[in-house]
C-alpha cells in the first residue's frame, strides 16, 4: 500500500481560499511533485505541474445503493495519470465551491482501479471565518462540506472579532467536532497539518475522540452565554455550545466488548436505511474473544472495516462510534448499538 | 495446472525494449508497431526498429486499423502515424485529453474529448455531437459511415454523415469501452458495474453479461465473429454470439489461471485466443480442445497491449513497465 499514490480532496464554499491554499500547496519549496485535477483553469500559476481539468461529472452507480455516487470522470483521469507513474507523488482534487465531497470520496471506496493505484488522503475543506456563519445557514453545500472535512482550515481570521471567531469555530464543532481545525490567515498553515493525513487508513484511526484540543491556543472559557451550563468539560475550549438543527454528530460508547453478530448485521441495516442522512462513521470495536480492535469507516451507505492491532493490556476494552449527519436519531442509534453488547 | 506443463513458445520471442508503459501494439501492414505512453512511437522488429515522438505529452488512448495508428494524448491532440513513421495531426483540442478514439473504413477517424465526440471522414470532414455525458468508447460500424459511442446510462448509435437524431440505446449504469460485433448484429459495452451490456439490433433487445470481479477493459471477435472474448476474469470469458446471440448460454471459460486477465486478442483466421494478464503473462489457447501454450512467463507488470498480424503468424505485446515481445510462430 505504499506506493499508492495519497489523493487529497480540498472543499470549501466559493471565496472560502481553496485556490490560494493550492497555490502556496504547488509553491512551497518541499520537493514533491503534484498532479492537480481542477475545475477551471488559469488561476493556478505553476508551470511544473501536472494540471488536469475535470467536469464534476457525477453518476449513480447501477448497484442498488440509492445515494452510492460517484465521479466518472475521477475515475478516468486517475488511470490516465497512472500512465505517468513516477512523474509525481501526489494528486491534489480541487472541487468547485457547490460540490458534495461524497461522490469524490465514494469513488476511492468504489472503484477497484483506482483504489488499487490511489488512496485518500484526507478530506481538506476551507471556510471563511467571516461568511461561514452565514452560508452554514443558507448554503447546504457549505455544511456538507464542514461535515465531511478531515480538516477544516479555518481561513481569514484577521477579518473577524476575537468572539465572532469563536462564535464560528462553535459552529464548526456543533456539525463536526472530529476534524482537525486549523485557524489560518491567507491559508498559512503548516503544509504537514493539511497533507499525507491519512486519515482515511484504517490503522490510523487510532482514537475517535472529539478534536476540541486541536484547537489550539484559545484556553480562555467564555462565559457569556445564557446557556452556560456552568460544567464545561476542559476539553471544551470555552467554545460556545451551538445546536445545529440540522447537522449533528453522534458518538455512542459501550464500556467493553460488542457481539459481531449482532453488530454487523444492525450497522449494515442501518446504512442501507439510514446512508443518505449518515455522512461519515466511524468506530473501533472490541468484538467478543477476538484479541484484535475492529476498526471501520464509512461514507454514506458505503463501510470499509478491518481487524487492525492487538487490544494493549493496559488499554480497556471499549467499543466507540460515531456518526457524523442529518437530523440523526441519537435515541435509535444508541438503542440500537447499545443492543449490540456481548 | 502446473507452470511445468505448459507446451512453450517463449523461444520464438523476441524481446523488444518498450521503456514505457505501453499503450497499444499493432502490425501497421507488416511492421509491428508499439505505442508508449511516454510519447513515443516504436517502429519495426528486434532487427532494426526505430522512434518518433508523436505526443510531447502521454499518450491515453489509440486504436489501429492495420494501415495507420491513431493515438490520442493528455495534449488534446489526435495524431495518425503510418508503418513510415510519418505523422499527421487530425485534431488538436488544446489541451484536453482525448479520452477515446477509433477507426473506422475509408479512413474515418472518431475521437471523444468530454462530452464531445468528433467523427471525421476520410476527407477530412468534421462532425460533432454532444452526448449526455463523456465517452470512453467508441466504435464505429463494420460497414456504413456509423458511430457507436458510449457514456452515462447507455450508448449511441450517429450516422456523422446524416442530420437525423442519434439513437439511443438505453441501460442504466456508466458503459465504458464498445465493441459492434463483425456482422453488424451486435453493439456490446463494458460497464463500471463490472458487467457487460449488449444490444441487438435492430430490436435493440437487451443482454446481459455478468459475473467479472473487475472491469471488462479489452474485447476480441473471433475471426467468424461468432465468439466475443473478454477480459476482467481469472480466465479468459468467451462469449457465443453465432445465432441469437449469448442470451440463456453460459460462456467459455479459457486460460483459467489464479490472475486475473488484462487483455485478449483473437487469432485473426483460428480460434486460438492471445490472453494477457495482470502479472505479464502471455499464454495462447485454442477453443477446440483448450490446449494452452505458454508465450510469455511473466514478470512484474500487467499485460496492457495485445496485437497479431493480418496472417495470424506474430503476435506483439507489451506491458504496463514497459516490457514487449514480438512471438513468430514457428514452421508458419
Amino acid at each position: 500500500m505504499s506506493d499508492k499514490i495519497p489523493v487529497t480532496v480540498l472543499t470549501g464554499y466559493l471565496g472560502a481560499g481553496k485556490t490560494t491554499l493550492l497555490n502556496r500547496i504547488l509553491s512551497e519549496n518541499h520537493g514533491k511533485r503534484y498532479a492537480v485535477i481542477v475545475n477551471e483553469f488559469g488561476e493556478i500559476g505553476i508551470d511544473n505541474e501536472i494540471v488536469v481539468g475535470a467536469d464534476e461529472e457525477v453518476f449513480e452507480m447501477n448497484n442498488g445503493c440509492i445515494c452510492c455516487t460517484v465521479r466518472g470522470d475521477l475515475i478516468r483521469i486517475v488511470e490516465g495519470l497512472m500512465r505517468r507513474k513516477g512523474r509525481f507523488d501526489a494528486i491534489i482534487i480541487e472541487t468547485t465551491g457547490l460540490a458534495d465531497p461524497a461522490p469524490v470520496a465514494q469513488t476511492f471506496f468504489v472503484d477497484q482501479d483506482v483504489q488499487d493505484r490511489a488512496r485518500l488522503d484526507a478530506i481538506v475543506t476551507v471556510a471563511d471565518a467571516k461568511w461561514l456563519s452565514a452560508r452554514l445557514k443558507d448554503a447546504p453545500e457549505a455544511k456538507n462540506q464542514i461535515a465531511f472535512a478531515d480538516v477544516i482550515l479555518l481561513n481569514k481570521t484577521d477579518l473577524v472579532t476575537p468572539a465572532e471567531l469563536e462564535a464560528v469555530k462553535g459552529r464548526i464543532r456543533a456539525i463536526n467536532p472530529y476534524a482537525r481545525m486549523i485557524t489560518t490567515q491567507k491559508c498559512n498553515a503548516p503544509l504537514d497539518e493539511v497533507l499525507d493525513r491519512h486519515a482515511f487508513d484504517l490503522e490510523r484511526i487510532l482514537e475517535i475522540e472529539p478534536a476540541f484540543l486541536d484547537d489550539g491556543h484559545d484556553h480562555h472559557h467564555d462565559h457569556d452565554h445564557g446557556d452556560d451550563h456552568g460544567h464545561h468539560h476542559h476539553h471544551h475550549g470555552g467554545l460556545k455550545h451551538y445546536h445545529d438543527e440540522e447537522m449533528q454528530s453522534v458518538a455512542i460508547r459501550i464500556d467493553g466488548d460488542v457481539d459481531p453478530d449482532k453488530f454487523m448485521p444492525w450497522i449494515n441495516d442501518l446504512v442501507q436505511r439510514r446512508g443518505p442522512d449518515i455522512l461519515r462513521s466511524k468506530g473501533i470495536l472490541a468484538f467478543k474473544n477476538e484479541p484484535k480492535r475492529f476498526v471501520y469507516q464509512g461514507v454514506h451507505m458505503i463501510l470499509d472495516g478491518d481487524l487492525q492491532r492487538d487490544w494493549r493490556p493496559d488499554e480497556p476494552r471499549v467499543s466507540t462510534i460515531v456518526f457524523i449527519g442529518r437530523h440523526l436519531d441519537e435515541k435509535e442509534l444508541r438503542e440500537g448499538f447499545t443492543a449490540c453488547a456481548a | 495446472m502446473t507452470a511445468a506443463s505448459f507446451e512453450t513458445l517463449t523461444q520464438h520471442v523476441a524481446d523488444l525494449p518498450a521503456g514505457d508503459f505501453v499503450a497499444h501494439a499493432a502490425f501497421l501492414g507488416k511492421v509491428p508497431v508499439l505505442a508508449m505512453s511516454d510519447g513515443r512511437i516504436r517502429i519495426g522488429d528486434a532487427s532494426g526498429a526505430r522512434e518518433v515522438q508523436a505526443h510531447d505529452a502521454t499518450i491515453l488512448v489509440a486504436a489501429d486499423d492495420a494501415t495507420r495508428l491513431v493515438t490520442g494524448g493528455d495534449d488534446g491532440k489526435v495524431i495518425a502515424i503510418d508503418a513510415s513513421g510519418s505523422l499527421a495531426t487530425l485534431a488538436d483540442e488544446k489541451g484536453r485529453w482525448i479520452d477515446a478514439v477509433a477507426l473506422g473504413a475509408s479512413g474515418a477517424t472518431a475521437w471523444s474529448v468530454g462530452k464531445r465526440v468528433n467523427a471525421r471522414d476520410g476527407k477530412g470532414r468534421v462532425k460533432s455531437l454532444d452526448l449526455p455525458s463523456s465517452s470512453r468508447g467508441l466504435c464505429f460500424a463494420p460497414k456504413g459511415y456509423r458511430l457507436a459511442a458510449t457514456h452515462a446510462n447507455g450508448t449511441t448509435l450517429w450516422f456523422p454523415a446524416v442530420s437525423a437524431e442519434p439513437e439511443r440505446l438505453e441501460w442504466k449504469g456508466s458503459h465504458l469501452d464498445v465493441t459492434w460485433s463483425p456482422d453488424g448484429r451486435f453493439v456490446v459495452s463494458s460497464m463500471q458495474e463490472n458487467q457487460l451490456h449488449g444490444w441487438k439490433l435492430p430490436e435493440k433487445t437487451h443482454m446481459r453479461m455478468s459475473g467479472y470481479p473487475a472491469k471488462t477493459r479489452s474485447l476480441s471477435w473471433s475471426g467468424d465473429g461468432a465468439w466475443l472474448a473478454t477480459s476482467g476474469a481469472e480466465a479468459a470469458i468467451i462469449w457465443p454470439f453465432s445465432g441469437t446471440g449469448p442470451t440463456g448460454k453460459a460462456p467459455r471459460e479459457c486460460g483459467v489461471r489464479p490472475k486475473r486477465t488484462t487483455q485478449v486478442a483473437f487469432h485473426p483466421k483460428a480460434l486460438v485466443l492471445a490472453i494477457g494478464y495482470e502479472d505479464g503473462w502471455v499464454l495462447l489457447v485454442r477453443l477446440t480442445d483448450a490446449a494452452e501454450l505458454m508465450v510469455r512467463r511473466g514478470t512484474g507488470g500487467p499485460v496492457t497491449a495485445l496485437a497479431w498480424d493480418g496472417a495470424g503468424q506474430r503476435l506483439l505485446f507489451g506491458t504496463e513497465d514497459g516490457a514487449a515481445g514480438l512471438l513468430t510462430l514457428p514452421g508458419g
